[in-house]
């Protein structure tokens, strides 16, 4: 049976982990390389490096550190931030990476998922989407959370499989940083109208919020930050919980 | 030195680097003849069957040629489907045909394709490229299309129905998931396959 996937996110800047509050207020959580190999002996099942500043900033997310993390890791690794051009994924992939991750680019160019789907198969493609509710709707906001994109969310979703996205990065920005659980509706609503696995992101506080968002939310995948981080839990303390609750997980 | 075979079908830093872990170089061939000296070929690749065209008949002959002369095959992901004699993903298109059966789409039963993450592994039977693999081992899949489950199949995985996941006749070996992306397992599996070399 297919396990549901803990990812550990490594939000890096100027080759440090950082990790905000609802997109800001950064603090320092130390260095990627480090702590991708506690998550590897720990049992995470897959990493993602994402430059958070880099769309602002314009800056490529870092080469040195992807291969820093790549150098011993041998489980799957997405990058992102920054990816703007085909280019830019060119140097992630070469630099180790097995995914790269799109987002404000994807929605400004969109044939730009169907262009690296072309070239490095639809598994390496996975589209980021930043949502936050307005009202009953999910709307997508760009640029690390700060402009509207004026899509809505489901409907984006679709839209980026049809274009050949391998799978979907869904955070909620409203839950992002907050500890208070994953946004199981916003999760549920993506994950029944596309085919493609959705990694849910944003809110995870307790293993609780993680059973929460794998039965209610239906997410293929988790991603967290922080509360791995700090130590707050360790991985395999988060898979035996699932594992105890009828959750399928590698352990 | 082993073989590399770069087909453009995906990237090849991931198996190259898993190898290197392991102490083994491995060489990308730019033609056919060079296979001549090769100690063992690997066949990786992700994506679409078609990406195999790229390695027309004088690709098949000379790795079949090598292959004819004992030396250890081992294909990944699309590398492995492409051991056998083809695929409903691209029908026109002859597969190595070393093992038999035809690769086809697994189906929506209920699962969502493709077939992305960390799956276990159910032994069919023992063979030299499951050395030491644990029976609760799970490995890192992503794919849409399958190989058949035959007398070939080492192990079986499940995802809405069962599917060949490691195979194995002699010393030509397939694996549907990424040893170089499956942890300790996937390098097991490489050490595996370089035992059969060396």
């Amino acid at each position: 049976m297919l396990s549901k996937r803990i990812i550990a996110c490594l939000d890096v800047r100027d080759g440090q982990v950082v990790k905000g509050i609802n997109f800001e207020g950064l603090r320092a959580a130390g260095d990627p390389a480090e702590l991708a190999r506690r998550y590897n002996v720990e049992g995470i099942d897959e990493l993602v490096i994402l430059d958070i500043t880099a769309t602002l900033e314009r800056r490529r997310a870092l080469a040195d550190t992807i291969r820093a993390v790549a150098r011993e890791l041998f489980i799957p690794l997405a990058v992102g931030g920054g990816i703007r051009t085909e280019a830019d994924a060119a140097a992630a992939v070469d630099a180790g990476a097995d995914k790269v991750s799109l987002n404000t680019a994807a929605l400004s160019n969109p044939s730009l998922i169907t262009t690296l789907a072309e070239r490095y198969g639809s598994q390496a493609v996975l589209v980021a989407i930043d949502a936050k509710w307005e009202g009953d709707r999910a709307a997508v906001y760009v640029r690390s959370g700060s402009t509207p994109g004026h899509r809505d969310a489901v409907e984006w979703a679709k839209e980026a499989e049809d274009r050949g996205a391998g799978e979907i990065l869904l955070t909620s920005i409203d839950r992002d940083g907050t500890k208070i659980g994953f946004d199981c509706a916003l999760t549920a609503a993506v994950s029944e109208a596309v085919s493609i696995p959705v990694i849910a992101s944003g809110g995870a506080g307790t293993l609780g919020h993680f059973v929460d968002v794998f039965t209610v939310g239906r997410a293929d995948a988790a991603l967290a930050a922080s509360i791995f981080h700090y130590a707050e839990t360790s991985v395999h303390a988060l898979k035996t919980h699932l594992s105890q609750r009828g959750i399928p997980v590698r352990l | 030195m082993i073989a590399l075979i770069d087909y453009k079908a995906g990237n090849l830093t991931s198996v190259r680097k898993a190898f290197g872990a392991l102490g083994a170089q491995l060489f990308t061939p730019e033609r056919a003849d060079e296979l001549a000296s090769a100690d063992a070929i690997v066949v990786p690749g992700v994506g679409h069957f078609a990406a195999t065209k790229t390695l027309g008949p004088e690709w098949i002959g000379a790795i079949l040629a090598r292959v004819g002369e004992g030396r250890p095959l081992l294909g990944i992901c699309l590398g492995m489907q492409w051991l056998f004699e083809g695929s409903e993903e691209s029908p026109e298109l002859p597969g190595l045909g070393l093992l038999n059966g035809r690769c086809y789409r697994l189906p929506a039963d209920n699962v969502k394709i493709p077939h992305v993450g960390w799956n276990s592994l159910a032994f069919e039977h023992r063979n030299s490229i499951v050395d030491d693999v644990s029976d609760d081992a799970q490995v890192y899949f992503t794919h849409s299309y399958v190989a058949p489950v035959t007398g070939d199949t080492v192990a079986v995985t499940s995802h809405g129905s069962p599917f060949a996941s490691i195979v194995q006749r002699g010393h030509v070996a397939g694996v549907q998931f990424h040893p170089e992306k499956s942890g300790d397992v996937g390098l097991q599996v490489l050490r595996n396959f370089l035992s059969m070399v060396f």
